[in-house]
This record gives C-alpha cells, sequence and structure tokens, in this order.
C-alpha cells in the first residue's frame, strides 16, 4: 500500500467574480522512500496540493477528494486533533521562504524544541539534545550556540538548514519541500538539495518535492506529476517523463532549459507563447489548448488519461496527432 | 539597544523642552494675565501693581526662563487661588488621578485585546462583526455620557456604587469604565488588526505545519509578536487617560490633578495650570519613552540590533 | 480579502476561450455601486442626513424660540412621561425653554464647530503633511517632531485652559480646537504623500519642468484626497465630542446657546430626578458622532478595501 494516497484531489477557492479552481482532480500515490517531483510554474496549483495534504490550506479554500490516504489513514475524515497529531510527527514540511518562515520572537532553540515536545513525551534536555544532533546533521557549525540566536540573526541558507532540522525533528515518514530553494542564492541552493536527497536517503523518508526547476528534479526525483492550471498533464517515473515528455506543456518546459550536451550552443531556448488561462468559472477540456501547436476542436471536449507506456500517463487527447507531426 | 534607548532618550527629553516652552507660552500669549488675576473691576494702577507683584513686567523669555529653572527644581511657584504651593496642591492631587488611570488602563486592556484576538481568529465571522459595531458604538459615545448615565444606572437607580468622591476603592470602579471605555475601540482595532497580519505570516504557517495545538499558535506564536504595537498603543492611550480624566474627574468630583486644572482654569490659577500642562506632557514624554524601550526588549530584532 | 481576489487573477487575461474582460467603470460610479453594498455607509449617512437636515430646518421646525424663557412651564417632562404634553415633545429645561427646539438649534452649533474646525485643522495638516512627506530628509524630521510635540500636550488640558483664555464663545473653541487637531491630518497626509510623490506621474511632472506648488497642489493633492476626506470625517467627531466636553465643564460654549454638551452640562443637577435632561442631548450627541464616524468608516472601506481596519 502506498504511503500516500492522492485521487481526484480538487481545490476550489470562492471569490466576487466566481469559484476559482485551483486544483482540479489531481492524483497521484507517494511509496515509502520515494520522492515524487511535483513540477510547474506558480499558480498551476502544487503549493495548494501540499497544503491540502496536510490540511494547512486557508480558510477559504475548499478541498475535496475520492481518496487521501496517509499510511491507512483517511485524512479526508479524520478529526481535526488526529490530524494535528500527524502533522508535524509523521508528515513535515519545508516552506519556500526560510526569511519568513521561522517566528522573530523566539529563539531557535525555542522553535526546533517545540517541534519534537508537542508530539513526543520529552524533557527539555533530551529535546536539545536531538536539536544540537539536528543542527550538526544538517550542516550547522556551532549548533548549540546557534540554538540561543533569533532567527533574524541567521543568512537564509542557515534559516533553511533550520527549517529541514525542524522538519526532521519527529522522524517523519514523509516531507514536503515546497520549492525549498527558490528563495536562496544559487551555490546555497545546490547544497541545500543535496542535503534533502541525503537525508531522505538515510532516514528511508517519502518525500515530496514542489519546484518549478527541471533541473533539480532530473537529480532527486524517482517520480515526476507536472502540473498545469491546476491540473497533473504527465506523471510517471523521472526516467520516462524525461526519455519521453509526452504533453505538448512538458515538452515545452523542457525546450526552457538547457541541456549540457543536448542543446547547441548558440541555439535558441524554447518558450511557451501565450499566458496561463484564467481559472475562474467552469473549465471544459484541455486547459493548456490556447497555447498548444497541436490543439483541435476535441480538446475543449472531455480530458481523460492516455498511457503511452506502463506507468507514464498523459493527460493529452492528441497522442496519435503528435507523432504523426513529430 | 543601549544605542538605541539613549537616541530615544534625547528626543523625549528635547520633546519635554519644546513642550514646557508651548506649556509657557501658550498662556501668556492667550491674554493679558496681570488683567486676568486683577479681576475685570481693577483700576489700571492695581494692574500694573499685580503685574510688577508677580514679575510679568519682565521680558518673556527672562519669565519664561525663570520658570523653567524652577520647574527644573520642582518649584512651581504659589498657587494664586489656593494659598498653596503649586508643588504640594499636585502632590495631593497626583495620587488619584494616576490610580484612576492606571485602573482604567488594565481595565481596557483587559477588555480590548482578547477581545481583538478573538475577532481576529473568528475574522469574517459574526463574532468580528459584533466586535466591530461594539468598537464603532464606543467610539461613539462621549466618556462624560458614559460617566453620567453609569451614575443614573449604578448610583441612582440600583444604589450599588457611591455617585461621586474617591475615598474608597469602590469610588473608583464607575469612573475607570468610563475613562478606559475611551481606550478600548483603539486598542481593540490595532488587536484585531495585528493579529490578523500575524495570523497570515508564513511563521504562523511553520507552527501549524509542526503540529502546535490551536491555541498555541494563537497565544504563543501570533499573540507575542501582535502585542508589540499595542504595548506602544497602551502607553500613549495611558497618557490620554491623564489628560483626559479632567472629565471624568469633574463628572464623579474626585479631587485629582484633572479637577485641580479645571478649578484652576475657571480661576485663572496660572500656576497651576502650567504646572499641571508640563507634568501630564511630561508624563506623556516619559510613557512613550518607555514604550519605546519596551518595545525593543520585546522585539529581538531591535534588541539584539 | 476576497474583494482583492479577482483583481488579482484578471491581470492574466487576453484568451478568448477562459477570459471575460472585467468590467471597467469610472471611480465615481464604482464608488456609488459599492457604496450601496456598504451597510454601514447608509446606515451613517442616512442618520448624518437627517440631522443636517433639521439643522438648516431648524427655524422651520422648531415648535418654540429655542431662547424663550417661560418660567411657568419649568422642567416639564417629555412626551413619552406620563405627565409630558405634546406642546413640548421633549420637555422644558430649568428656564422653560423647549427642549426640543433647543436640541434643533444645538445641532446647528455642534455641525459648525465639526465644519469650520476641521476647516483649519485640515489645512494646517494637509500642508505640514504634504510638504513632509514631499520633500522628506529635514523638513520631514522637523515635522515628526513637531507632531510628537503636539502627541505630548493633553489636549482637553490645553484646550481647556486656551479656551478660558479666549474667553469661552464659539469662535473662540473653533479657534482653538482648529489649531490643536491637525495632527492626524499631519501624519496621514505625510504617509500618503510619500508613497505618491514615487509614482511615475509625479517624475513625469518633475521631469517636464513643473513648479513644485504645482505638482504639489494638481499632482499629489488630488490622489490624497480619499485620504483626507476619512481622516476629515474622523476629526469632524473628535471636534465635536470635544466641544461638547469643553461646554459640559463651562469652558466652552456659552449660555445661552443650546450646545449640547452645556444642555446635559445644565442638566446634570436634576439627574436624580429628570435623567432625560442628560439623556436627550446626550442621544443626539451619540447618533450625530456615530453617523459621521460610520461614513468616515465606509467611506475608507469602499475607496480602499486594502486599509480596512
Amino acid at each position: 500500500m502506498a504511503l500516500l494516497d492522492v485521487q481526484d484531489l480538487v481545490i476550489d477557492i470562492p471569490t466576487a467574480g466566481g469559484v476559482l479552481h485551483a486544483v482540479s482532480e489531481v492524483s497521484f500515490t507517494v511509496e515509502r522512500g520515494e520522492t515524487l517531483a511535483i513540477v510547474g510554474e506558480s499558480g498551476s496549483g502544487k503549493s495548494l496540493t501540499s497544503l491540502a495534504i496536510m490540511d494547512l490550506l486557508p480558510r477559504v479554500a475548499q478541498r475535496r477528494a475520492t481518496r487521501l490516504n496517509f499510511d491507512g489513514a483517511d485524512l479526508l475524515t479524520i478529526p481535526a486533533r488526529q490530524m494535528r497529531k500527524l502533522r508535524g510527527s509523521r508528515m513535515a514540511m519545508i516552506f519556500q521562504e526560510p526569511m519568513t518562515s521561522l517566528n522573530p520572537a523566539y529563539t531557535i532553540g525555542n522553535q526546533l524544541t517545540e517541534a519534537l515536545r508537542c508530539h513526543d513525551d520529552v524533557g527539555a534536555e533530551a529535546a536539545r539534545a536531538r536539536a544540537i544532533e539536528l543542527l550538526e546533521r544538517v550542516g550547522i557549525a556551532g549548533a548549540e550556540r546557534r540554538l540561543l540566536q533569533y532567527p533574524h540573526q541567521l543568512s537564509g541558507g542557515l534559516r533553511q538548514r533550520v527549517m529541514i532540522a525542524m522538519a526532521l525533528m519527529c522522524k517523519p515518514d514523509l516531507i514536503i519541500a515546497d520549492e525549498p530553494t527558490t528563495a536562496l542564492d544559487v551555490t546555497i541552493q545546490a547544497q541545500i538539495l543535496r542535503l534533502l536527497a541525503e537525508l531522505k536517503k538515510e532516514l528511508n523518508m517519502a518525500m515530496i518535492l514542489i519546484t518549478h526547476d527541471l533541473g533539480v528534479v532530473a537529480r532527486v526525483a524517482d517520480k515526476v506529476a507536472v502540473m498545469y492550471a491546476g491540473a497533473v498533464v504527465e506523471r510517471g517515473s523521472a526516467r520516462a517523463v524525461f526519455k519521453a515528455p509526452s504533453h505538448p506543456y512538458t515538452r515545452g518546459l523542457l525546450n526552457c532549459i538547457p541541456v549540457p550536451g543536448r542543446t547547441a550552443p548558440g541555439a535558441p531556448l524554447g518558450a511557451i507563447r501565450g499566458q496561463v488561462p484564467n481559472l475562474i468559472g467552469r473549465l471544459a477540456g484541455c486547459a493548456f489548448r490556447n497555447r498548444c501547436d497541436f490543439a483541435a476542436p476535441e480538446c475543449a471536449g472531455e480530458m481523460h488519461f492516455e498511457t503511452p507506456t506502463p506507468g507514464h500517463d498523459v493527460r493529452c487527447v492528441r497522442l496519435a496527432a503528435q507523432k504523426a507531426v513529430a | 539597544m543601549l544605542a538605541y534607548t539613549m537616541q530615544r532618550l534625547i528626543v523625549a527629553l528635547s520633546v519635554a523642552f519644546t513642550v514646557s516652552v508651548v506649556a509657557f507660552f501658550l498662556l501668556h500669549l492667550s491674554g493679558d494675565i496681570a488683567i486676568s488675576i486683577a479681576g475685570p473691576e481693577s483700576t489700571p494702577a492695581q494692574v500694573e501693581q499685580i503685574r510688577h507683584q508677580f514679575g510679568l513686567d519682565r521680558p518673556l523669555v527672562v519669565q519664561y526662563l525663570d520658570w523653567l529653572w524652577k520647574a527644573v527644581h520642582f518649584d512651581f511657584g504659589n498657587s494664586f487661588y489656593f494659598r498653596d504651593t503649586v508643588v504640594s496642591l499636585i502632590a495631593s492631587r497626583i495620587g488619584v488621578t494616576l490610580t484612576l488611570g492606571a485602573i482604567s488602563l488594565l481595565l481596557s486592556l483587559v477588555v480590548a485585546v482578547p477581545l481583538g484576538v478573538l475577532a481576529a481568529v473568528y475574522n469574517g465571522t459574526i463574532i468580528d462583526r459584533l466586535a466591530l459595531s461594539f468598537s464603532v458604538i464606543g467610539q461613539a459615545i462621549p466618556t462624560f455620557c458614559l460617566g453620567l448615565g453609569l451614575i443614573i444606572v449604578f448610583s441612582v437607580t440600583l444604589r450599588w456604587l457611591p455617585v461621586s468622591g474617591a475615598s474608597t476603592w469602590k469610588h473608583f470602579i464607575l469612573p475607570s469604565i468610563a475613562l478606559g471605555w475611551y481606550a478600548v475601540p483603539a486598542v481593540m482595532r490595532l488587536s484585531r488588526n495585528g493579529m490578523l497580519e500575524v495570523l497570515s505570516a508564513d511563521y504562523i504557517r511553520t507552527a501549524r505545519a509542526k503540529g502546535v495545538a490551536p491555541a498555541v499558535v494563537i497565544f504563543k506564536h501570533a499573540l507575542r509578536n501582535a502585542i508589540i504595537p499595542v504595548v506602544a498603543l497602551a502607553a500613549v492611550q495611558f497618557g490620554f487617560m491623564l489628560g483626559g480624566s479632567i472629565v471624568i474627574e469633574a463628572v464623579f468630583s474626585m479631587h485629582g490633578l484633572g479637577y485641580l486644572a479645571w478649578e484652576a482654569i475657571a480661576r485663572n490659577d496660572f500656576p497651576v495650570v502650567q504646572a499641571v500642562v508640563l507634568i501630564l506632557a511630561t508624563i506623556y514624554v516619559g510613557l512613550t519613552f518607555l514604550a519605546d524601550v519596551a518595545n525593543a526588549f520585546l522585539d529581538p530584532r531591535i534588541r539584539l540590533a | 480579502m476576497t474583494d482583492a481576489m479577482p483583481t488579482m487573477m484578471t491581470s492574466a487575461g487576453g484568451d478568448k476561450p477562459f477570459d471575460a474582460p472585467p468590467p471597467r467603470q469610472s471611480p465615481f460610479a464604482n464608488f456609488l455601486r459599492r457604496g450601496r453594498r456598504h451597510g454601514g455607509l447608509l446606515l451613517g449617512a442616512s442618520i448624518l442626513l437627517v440631522i443636517v437636515v433639521a439643522a438648516l430646518a431648524a427655524p422651520l421646525i422648531a415648535p418654540h424660540d429655542p431662547y424663550a424663557q417661560n418660567l411657568a412651564q419649568r422642567l416639564i417632562p417629555p412626551i413619552w412621561h406620563p405627565k409630558g404634553t405634546w406642546d413640548h415633545v421633549l420637555g422644558t429645561d430649568k428656564l422653560g425653554r423647549d427642549y426640543f427646539s433647543r436640541l434643533l438649534f444645538g445641532a446647528r452649533i455642534s455641525l459648525l464647530i465639526g465644519l469650520l474646525t476641521v476647516a483649519i485643522s485640515g489645512t494646517i495638516g494637509t500642508l505640514l503633511g504634504i510638504c513632509a512627506g514631499y520633500f522628506g530628509g529635514r523638513v520631514d524630521a522637523a515635522l515628526s517632531y513637531v507632531i510628537t510635540t503636539r502627541l505630548a500636550l493633553p489636549v482637553v488640558l490645553v484646550a481647556l485652559a486656551s479656551a478660558a483664555l479666549v474667553g469661552g464663545s464659539l469662535q473662540g473653541v473653533i479657534i482653538v480646537l482648529g489649531l490643536l487637531l491637525w495632527d492626524r491630518f499631519a501624519v496621514v497626509t505625510r504617509s500618503a504623500t510619500q508613497q505618491i510623490a514615487r509614482a511615475d506621474y509625479v517624475a513625469a511632472a518633475q521631469a517636464i519642468g513643473c513648479s513644485t506648488s504645482r505638482i504639489l497642489f494638481s499632482e499629489i493633492l488630488p490622489n490624497i484626497l480619499n485620504a483626507l476626506i476619512v481622516v476629515a470625517t474622523l476629526e469632524m467627531a473628535h471636534a465635536i465630542l470635544l466641544e461638547a466636553a469643553l461646554s459640559f465643564l463651562g469652558l466652552g460654549v456659552q449660555p445661552p446657546l443650546p450646545s449640547w454638551g452645556l444642555m446635559i452640562a445644565e442638566g446634570k443637577q436634576y439627574m436624580f430626578f429628570s435623567p432625560w435632561m442628560i439623556g436627550v442631548p446626550a442621544v443626539a450627541l451619540v447618533f450625530l458622532v456615530l453617523a459621521i464616524n460610520l461614513v468616515g468608516d465606509g467611506v475608507r472601506d469602499v475607496t480602499a478595501p486594502e486599509n480596512r481596519t
């Protein structure tokens, strides 16, 4: 049984102008020890999807699904108190903005030990020892001294390491990292990613990595789900998706990044024309069709997944036509 | 922190100095004090004699410096009316006003902060709307009307509490409610808005993602940050209450500083008026200075800067 | 929160199968459209309208001369009281003057105080604030210092002392309050100007060589008008409350003028047996201040939803 099983997740946000369909019918599974990368541009619903799993959506957002199971527990019907016990202990999250994700009023030590002490009945000394151990593990020198410091005294990279340590305090089974490197310097991005990948392997955790950076995905992910305008348009093993990207959007994304050895020097990088559609109101058909080279009348009809190879799903009704053109 | 404190202290001192200038010249430029003292039926010769007797024929700057020099040494001269030194008059009255102000502030904080937190936590619900309506209506009720209303209901009709005076703790209940009322809408709105802002902060999401209990999220993580501006406002409001207590003291006949000032103004007793204005303004300046320091202490970003 | 969302989302516009163009309207039409749905604004505006009409038409409506004494008809209670008479709907005061007529003429005093005070304080505060916000630097530092000093002065006390010296009169109260209550105008104008001074159209005006005063008064002032209207309403309420307090203490508007604060003060000695003598003018005062505050809050909500408090 999969550790996390998400079937037909829908997130609606009522606005004055109509209902915003932020996420529509998203499905994926994550096994123990596996890394799933959710890829998409900002506004594609990938962050909301992760918040929906943690039950941390803003109050206005409405969540629905046909299945949302975590290690056999039904997250759709679980009481709030039980859910809170899962959060932070069995499923943890690392956020995008290390600069603002730590409480400015409390020391690092206070915030780290709180993560452990609100779940496990451990003493202050034991919690402190665990915090020091983890700070050292995420590569922070002088951990004991850091415990007494406040967030504003740390750099962005250090703060993100603290966030990672905080997420690991209770040895979670699943860790969700929402663009953990976006706000950091490029040199630090690589370090943080390597650290996450190492820790995941070492602790045999499952990880959902949310990113818009396909380069990152290629390095760390076992599975990929590409999201566009609130829907998964392609999913499968990282190997299959990178080898044979089958949705026009995925291919568009891949054309936007230079690949050493494959992109000719000086060759123009691709760009996807047009803009992401407004998600307010009812959307029928493929949301990408207004930007797609292969668009045809049937793209406005009912959508479903095609399976070009086993374990590789593409939400496109024009696969055959695409092949013909290629 | 020390540099910050010193900087605030210098500002506070210079504001206090400026206020002393304003307090002095305001009264001296608004009318001829000698005529006011002598009364409407006095002869020009009597006026001249009073002018000389009180040193009012000297240049204004000399009079000011003389007054300031004595004021710094806690000598505000003699009252024209009360046959006593201004300092001993103030010393005998200030206790009532400070007690009244402190109780009022406490009352208003105890009501307003929880109400603001509640409104923010239940933002957009009926609770929020009730709290906001309460603050809008509260703002429209003048303190002296509320004071009179409380007297009519609790003293005259129900006979639970005394009508006027300041001799027992019971005498302070109604005036404190009336005076504290004034600060409730402002404190409530600031707590509510501060909490709303903080509750949408990333670190609140982090706390929830850790699985921290909702009450801990609200009181440990959110309120601690939202309360910082409220501390500053509370200090300012305390200053306003001391200044505004003149109305409440008049309504309840409490012989505090405000009542003293009221009597002194009505009788052209300028040394008393000047001294009370200066003292209240200095207390206000001191309070805002303390609030700045308290803010810096509460916010590690300033404390450790 | 929810109001802000559609504007955020429409920025993606342009693609026909998905996007309907957002409806465009003039700012004033927008104001009316959103204002109509704002309950508080409507309620406030209605109460205010009634009070203003009553004040303007006081000589026509008032059943009696508000100053005419009739010692034979002293302390008649209002109509809801068993001893009330229709001739004096709200009763008479200790000198036998008709309470309802005095109340109507009192509304004129309160409104006059509110309007004129705000005219004076608004002019002072706006001028100071605009200069501080636009020029910044030392001008700004100096103004901030002046505001701090002003806030340190106990308003009620200083107003009382000055009003007493000026010789308690309507004009005196207006001038004293006008010279005291400019602080919020200055604070708000200053920060609003700071924001606008960085806007492109100001830079454009500077680039084509407009004079500073032209930039201040024809580029910046119109753009901070919304904020100013809000402050003006709230300060009007503040001034009305202060006048009532000063008159209540006997050092503001002098008898026999029918200031509501003065009526409450005169009623105080009868509060044990005739609490309505305080209640009637107090309720009028509360309604007026409430109405003005509701209008101010409403205008702020409707013109700048993001600044809602």
